[in-house]
């Protein structure tokens, strides 16, 4: 079946290659040498932005990566007035909640179409595939009105509410249900659990990889969001990591060792996630990718 | 409660299925298709946040139309989708199928790759800004400098600063078409190659008559994903060019931006809907031909 197929070629990219030649092979160390070297050149601009941040602004233009005099002061004085702390609180906030409903809703309906027949069924499907067409930009202006009627402006339901659910998810989520047998649901009707028991207790369990996988990615996406949040607030004390950012950098101009400072806070918690869960993150976004 | 258990077993699952959905429907009903019948219908009308919106038909499209900001826009639109996605997907997919072919460090290589595209773009754009200055600031020019040639002006010159805010965007989404090439190369069952091999075909016509066609579905949904967030790009724009959204002259400016402004920095509401309008259509057309290539598979 094509969703097994999925999971098994996701599952495969955290297991070496098995056809590799022998390490003496002088095209497979050409090979290995040229990789090395694009991945060096990859990971270059985080790097150099974790040196400047230890930097001392005398030192800040030398290509150099390890500081001579290495200091912790930039960060002291970015943190000093507490607004990086408010930012990442609000993105960290706003990504879970978020996450936290869109998995919840985008497998209530990916299960809803998947299990139930009833008429009607491939009209919700269609209608709330094609909205993946379209464009979150479209959007922003009568999203703006309607926060601005609703009194939504500046409150952190209105950075959420269009995240709420994703079409994406739901066609995902839908796609991997139809991996789990029917023989499971009806031997749970029969053991007498109501329609929402058997979707949480039996189906969601036999899904789990594919939910963490959605519940990467969107939470990925509202963690980087941008345009909606800069768009629905005004007070600082609204503002996510990237548009307290933005905001942050304008207000520098030319400390550009306080700027590399401020975009390592925003970075360095992502990447310490990543180093602790690399085989779940990576393996999500090829399952989440491929089902795309 | 009689009524429910008089039911037949289907009954019951109509009463469940539309229990389950009622509040998705609710949501998708106000949150994206109402939505988007009103910037529709906004965009033929003429409104500045003041005061009622007024009818204008076709105004705000004929407006469009003669604007030469828009051209230049709609212009740079397309040279951030025509550079930016055969340039990620031949790099990517060079970097994946070797990579794919490598054991020693293979986790380490892949998740350096990858790492970019966990990165912050706000905090990334300002990064690269950075290494864009002029001597005695910018990395890149120090460099350049180093080598005794003249220095390069990327972010002020009207020609260099598109390719140069397009470079770190092509960067941050490569980890992730890597991701999805490599575990399109894995899901091709080695039998292929095996066959291929005892028949002593090169390397070169295995991938260009095997791997290539078989790689076609994984293929067409990164040209249509990175085709999308191209058309799309707004994030690195707007934080490399702060002083000068767009700037220098509107050289960098996407159709995104444009619509920013238009809706957020003039309160012409009626005129952007109406490029939100052409902004869906072009990606509606996009996603259109993904689906008529993906069906002649």
């Amino acid at each position: 079946m094509a969703d097994t197929h999925i999971r098994a070629s996701a599952d495969a990219l955290l297991r070496a290659p098995a056809s590799a030649r022998g390490p003496r092979d002088p095209a497979a160390i050409i090979r290995w040498t040229l990789l090395a070297m694009g991945a060096i050149v990859m990971v270059m601009p985080i790097v150099y932005m974790l040196s400047a941040s230890f930097k001392y602004p005398y030192e800040m233009y030398n290509l150099n990566i390890i500081p001579k005099e290495p200091t912790a002061e930039n960060y002291a004085y970015v943190l000093s007035d507490g607004r990086f702390y408010r930012w990442f609180a609000n993105s960290f906030f706003v990504a879970t909640c978020t996450t936290v409903s869109a998995v919840f809703f985008d497998a209530l309906v990916g299960y809803a179409l998947c299990k139930f027949r009833f008429r009607g069924r491939l009209i919700v499907f269609i209608a709330i595939l094609s909205t993946l067409m379209i464009p979150t930009e479209m959007l922003v202006i009568p999203w703006y009105l309607m926060s601005r009627s609703f009194g939504w402006l500046d409150t952190y339901w209105g950075i959420m509410f269009p995240g709420m659910m994703t079409a994406f998810g739901t066609f995902l989520m839908k796609q991997f249900f139809e991996t789990v047998p029917d023989d499971f649901l009806e031997a749970a009707r029969i053991d007498g659990l109501n329609e929402f028991q058997i979707w949480w207790s039996v189906a969601l369990p036999m899904v789990t990889p594919a939910l963490s996988a959605l519940a990467i990615f969107i939470f990925l996406g509202n963690w980087t969001a941008f345009i909606w949040p800069l768009i629905v607030t005004n007070s600082q004390e609204l503002y996510t990591l990237p548009v307290g950012l933005t905001t942050f950098s304008v207000e520098q101009t030319v400390d550009w060792e306080l700027i590399m400072t401020g975009a390592a806070l925003a970075t360095i918690p992502t990447l310490i996630v990543f180093l602790i869960f690399q085989r779940y993150i990576i393996r999500g976004i090829a399952m989440a990718g491929l089902k795309g | 409660m009689k009524f429910y258990r008089n039911l037949s077993i289907s009954q019951k699952q109509v009463v469940w299925a539309w229990g389950f959905l009622a509040l998705p429907v609710l949501f998708y009903v106000v949150i994206r298709f109402y939505p988007t019948a009103d910037a529709i219908v906004l965009s033929f009308q003429k409104w500045n946040m003041l005061g009622i919106r007024q009818w204008a038909g076709f105004d705000n499209y004929i407006k469009l139309y003669n604007d030469p900001v828009f051209w230049k826009v709609f212009r740079n639109t397309f040279v951030y989708l025509i550079l930016g996605t055969p340039a990620s997907l031949v790099i990517s997919f060079a970097i994946a199928y070797h990579l794919d072919k490598v054991r020693f460090l293979h986790s380490t290589l892949r998740a350096l790759y990858f790492l970019p595209f966990l990165t912050s773009t706000v905090a990334m754009a300002w990064v690269w800004r950075w290494f864009y200055q002029p001597v005695p600031i910018g990395l890149f020019n120090n460099f350049i400098a180093s080598l005794g040639f003249q220095q390069i002006a990327f972010l002020n010159s009207t020609t260099n600063a598109l390719p140069s805010i397009l470079l770190p965007a092509i960067w941050a989404g490569l980890g992730f078409q890597i991701i999805i090439f490599m575990a399109g190369l894995r899901a091709i069952p080695t039998s292929f190659y095996e066959a291929a091999r005892i028949d002593g075909v090169s390397n070169w016509t295995i991938l260009r008559e095997i791997t290539l066609p078989l790689l076609k579905p994984t293929i067409v949904f990164l040209v249509v994903f990175s085709s999308i967030s191209f058309l799309r790009i707004f994030d690195q724009v707007f934080n490399m060019t702060t002083n000068n959204p767009g700037g220098p002259l509107d050289s960098t400016k996407p159709l995104v931006l444009m619509i920013y402004q238009t809706a957020f920095s003039s309160f012409d509401m009626g005129y952007a809907a109406a490029q939100t309008v052409v902004l869906f259509s072009i990606l509606l057309i996009v996603s259109l031909l993904q689906l008529y290539l993906m069906r002649d598979r």
